[in-house]
């Protein structure tokens, strides 16, 4: 890619950001390699936030499944699992961490917010302000199998329940007034009279009466992270969120037509249209030059994609049992089996098997690839292969074009997956003035250039706003 | 009875067991609700030597005006904690009367991991009417259908504990297998209100299970490790504890010592004026740290620990640091929990058998 002039762009002085998504479950984290570490030992996640940290990134985040997955109703026991409750893993990550953000993904469908909105203030104050929450919605019963309320959600009525959870955790939130406790002990009282008000609230979801136990952060609200890549999802994070943790960041013109979308769904709703920060989830795979990098992909292909996880994938997709063929040979001859419900949970589901299966077959017979190297080829493309200094132009196009914000980061090597791109791109990054030398900020909502919360502005803000 | 020493636990909630305890903090309240804090008081304990810290919790604000009424959640501190101390073990109260088992089971199992083997439980209930209206639930309204809640939250977790064996994580190469799913293993809990599926989504805590803390009074003997007795004198403490019917036990101590700045008991009367230090039954020991001393050492012959309730914690933790832990240490009293042990280790507690490893082990033998 030519270097274009920095300054005849969109937005000459946009930062790109970085987060890591510590994933925990799933194929693309490598178990099998020399440094693949420790999926649970607390050692493992500190190298990582701090590893962030050093490289100036905004934000650590940790992703929550409430059932281990299973495929044909049997416990999936190719990837990696097994990972700590978020929250309680950040709030120890607080303690040896000063300024990257603490994201924790939580259900609001499997919580109430009395609890969840309360954890997330205690990280929120124990960290100074770095806390976020990523909002996630769960409908299904196999789920809920294991909680008190069992799968009773509707599946239309999940973003409804979910943005009624944040109007409680909202007003939770802002229970407290503001220099609400004494500053000294020798006051007539502990907190001022009237300072903290009963939060009532009754609808559809919640029906709830309680007294918020704590204050605002130094960021006022944790950061609000959203997901969801639905046309509904869109319109949740457009309404609630202050980032968006898209798919939607190899393709320069695919994260470029999100971003444009979600930039017209936020002025539709009266909000300004750089309110929200748009940060794909990506894999970053560097080499000393172009050639090594795509070796090292390829590497890291065979890792992710093993023999046997070749043939649970295309298991998937044709509907059918393929764990005793050979992931070396052909693809199978089947017609793949369309079904109602394949009993697999937590796993991709494919739309249209058959269009799928055409294509791979298509282009199988073309190259000659085996049904593994198919799998692998023809799998979702994710991240961006290249030299440090080559990945540094392409993001500073990336960002100075309003596609992205930055980039959620997934190490595809726990715990030293970060280290190359702490090492080798950031300082590429920064040359290109692209990428701050230092953290702006104490609090997660400073670093990450965002206003004060959505309940939090003043009259005039909204109206600007509008 | 695990010996002579006894293991000494502290409860570090708020400024101190007094509900009007903030008036006497060497901090302003405004600096009540900050990590510095959290993490000072844990230090101090830990340096001390105690063996455990427990941190006090509940869905409602911990009092009313004009006394504090801000918390932060038991478990977020006891994780952050956890990761700023070595030794010392910690230990958050959480109720399962509202609460979601599998969540608190994942949240608890996560705090072993953080701390490398030194997290337990302090099993509490929800009482009053208003936590039902907090969590928007149905109350349970009365003593003994919360502790069929607690039962069942208690034996839900530690099924869940015991969901992955030790060594699920094979990370075969040979077979692509990262799990052995014949040693991931469903609960199916069916309780009566609630059924639990699992597995867990944490591997097994490092402890296996967690020290369980809890009264005997209220929680079935068996599910307990460490049954928490209370009584207003020393003779119904004793008769607390033999009838315990846990594998240890701890006593319930309230304790105002004398300070070089004021007595014990003009230190309570200062904040009698202001608000009451309502009599839960528990004993109370209003004096000198010499008299402390004293004290427990009749308790050492009748129990395995106390958990000391301070009146005032930047007050008193200080007189138990610099005085009675050290008298105790000189007579060989108290046991001091070492580096890289973990808390079950510490107070003599076996690592448990995985119930499910066992199942297994037993079916192989009959099929033989």
């Amino acid at each position: 890619m030519t270097r274009t002039d920095p300054l005849d762009v969109p937005r000459p002085h946009a930062q790109l950001h970085f987060g890591v998504f510590f994933q925990g479950v799933n194929h693309w984290t490598i178990w099998s390699a020399p440094g693949s570490g420790s999926q649970i030992d607390p050692a493992s996640f500190r190298k990582v936030a701090q590893t962030a940290e050093r490289g100036l990134f905004d934000a650590f985040f940790l992703g929550e499944g409430l059932r281990l997955r299973e495929v044909d109703g049997r416990i999936h026991d190719l990837d990696v699992a097994g990972r700590p409750d978020a929250i309680t893993q950040l709030a120890a990550l607080a303690a040896v961490t000063r300024r990257i953000g603490l994201v924790s993904t939580s259900n609001s469908t499997f919580n109430e917010p009395a609890d969840l909105a309360r954890r997330l203030s205690g990280l929120d104050l124990l960290s100074e302000g770095r806390a976020g929450w990523n909002v996630v919605t769960t409908d299904n019963a196999w789920t809920g199998a294991n909680f008190r309320r069992g799968g009773y959600l509707d599946h239309a009525d999940r973003y409804r329940r979910a943005e009624e959870f944040l109007t409680v955790a909202r007003a939770l939130w802002d229970g407290w007034e503001d220099g609400a406790v004494a500053d000294s002990a020798t006051a007539r009282a502990w907190s001022a009279p009237g300072a903290v008000r009963q939060v009532r609230h009754r609808g559809p979801q919640f029906d709830v009466d309680l007294a918020p136990t704590l204050p605002r952060s130094a960021q006022g609200h944790p950061v609000i992270f959203q997901a969801g890549d639905s046309g509904e999802g869109r319109d949740f994070a457009a309404r609630n969120a202050d980032v968006v943790f898209s798919a939607h960041g190899n393709d320069f013109d695919d994260a470029l037509t999100f971003a444009d979308d979600l930039r017209r769904r936020l002025r539709a709703v009266g909000r300004p249209d750089d309110d929200l920060r748009i940060l794909p989830g990506t894999e970053i795979i560097i080499g000393a030059t172009e050639e090594e990098a795509q070796e090292k992909k390829q590497w890291i292909r065979l890792q992710q994609v093993t023999p046997a996880t070749a043939l649970g994938i295309a298991g998937l997709l044709w509907g059918i049992d393929l764990s005793d063929r050979d992931a070396d040979g052909p693809l199978p001859k089947e017609d793949p089996v369309v079904t109602e419900n394949d009993g697999s949970f937590g796993a991709r589901r494919i739309a249209d098997p058959r269009a799928v299966v055409a294509e791979w077959r298509a282009k199988a017979e073309a190259h000659g690839w085996s049904l593994r190297e198919t799998v692998i080829a023809l799998g979702p493309q994710r991240g961006h292969v290249g030299t440090p200094s080559g990945l540094a132009d392409k993001f500073a196009h990336f960002v100075r074009h309003g596609a992205v914000d930055g980039f959620n980061v997934t190490p595809y090597l726990i715990p030293d997956g970060l280290d190359d791109i702490v090492d080798l791109l950031v300082p590429e990054l920064q040359e290109r003035g692209i990428y701050r030398t230092e953290y702006s900020g104490t609090t997660l909502r400073e670093n990450l250039g965002l206003r004060e919360p959505l309940t939090r502005r003043s009259a005039p803000d909204r109206r600007q706003a509008g | 009875m695990s010996g002579p020493a006894l293991h000494l636990a502290v409860e570090i909630d708020g400024d101190g067991a007094h509900p009007a305890a903030w008036r006497r903090a060497t901090h302003s309240p405004d600096q009540l609700l900050t990590p510095r804090r959290v993490a000072g008081v844990a230090a101090v304990a830990e340096n001390a030597g105690f063996t455990l810290v427990t941190l006090d919790d509940g869905v409602l604000p911990p009092g009313a005006a004009p006394d504090p009424v801000g918390r932060i959640g038991a478990v977020e501190r006891a994780a952050f904690v956890a990761a700023s101390t070595s030794t010392v073990g910690v230990a958050p109260v959480v109720s399962v009367t509202y609460a979601e088992p599998f969540h608190v089971s994942s949240q608890l199992a996560s705090l072993d991991h953080i701390s490398a083997g030194r997290a337990g439980w302090v099993v509490a209930e929800e009482e009053r009417p208003e936590a039902a209206r907090a969590w928007g639930r149905p109350p349970v309204a009365d003593a003994e259908a919360r502790a069929r809640e607690s039962r069942d939250g208690i034996e839900v977790a530690r099924a869940l504990w015991d969901s992955w064996e030790d060594d699920a994580v094979i990370r075969s190469v040979a077979t692509s297998r990262y799990l052995d799913r014949d040693r991931l293993h469903y609960i199916d809990f069916t309780g009566e209100t609630y059924a639990v599926k699992g597995p867990a989504i944490v591997p097994r805590p490092p402890q296996g299970q967690l020290v369980v803390l809890g009264r005997p009074d209220r929680v079935p003997a068996a599910q307990l490790d460490v049954g928490l007795v209370e009584g207003r004198d020393l003779a119904s403490v004793a008769r607390a504890a033999a009838a315990a019917g846990t594998p240890r036990v701890f006593a319930e101590v309230e304790v105002a010592l004398d300070t070089p700045g004021a007595t014990a008991a003009e230190r309570v009367a200062d904040l009698e004026r202001h608000a009451a230090w309502s009599d839960r039954g528990r004993l109370r020991h209003i004096g000198s740290a010499d008299q402390l001393v004293a004290l427990l050492g009749e308790l050492s012959r009748h129990l395995d620990g106390v958990r000391l309730h301070p009146l005032v914690l930047d007050e008193d933790l200080s007189v138990l640091s610099r005085l009675v832990l050290p008298a105790l240490s000189e007579r060989r009293l108290v046991a001091r929990p070492l580096p890289g042990t973990s808390l079950r280790s510490t107070l003599g507690l076996e690592r448990p058998a995985n119930r499910y490893a066992v199942a297994a082990t037993a079916a192989q033998e009959d099929a033989r």
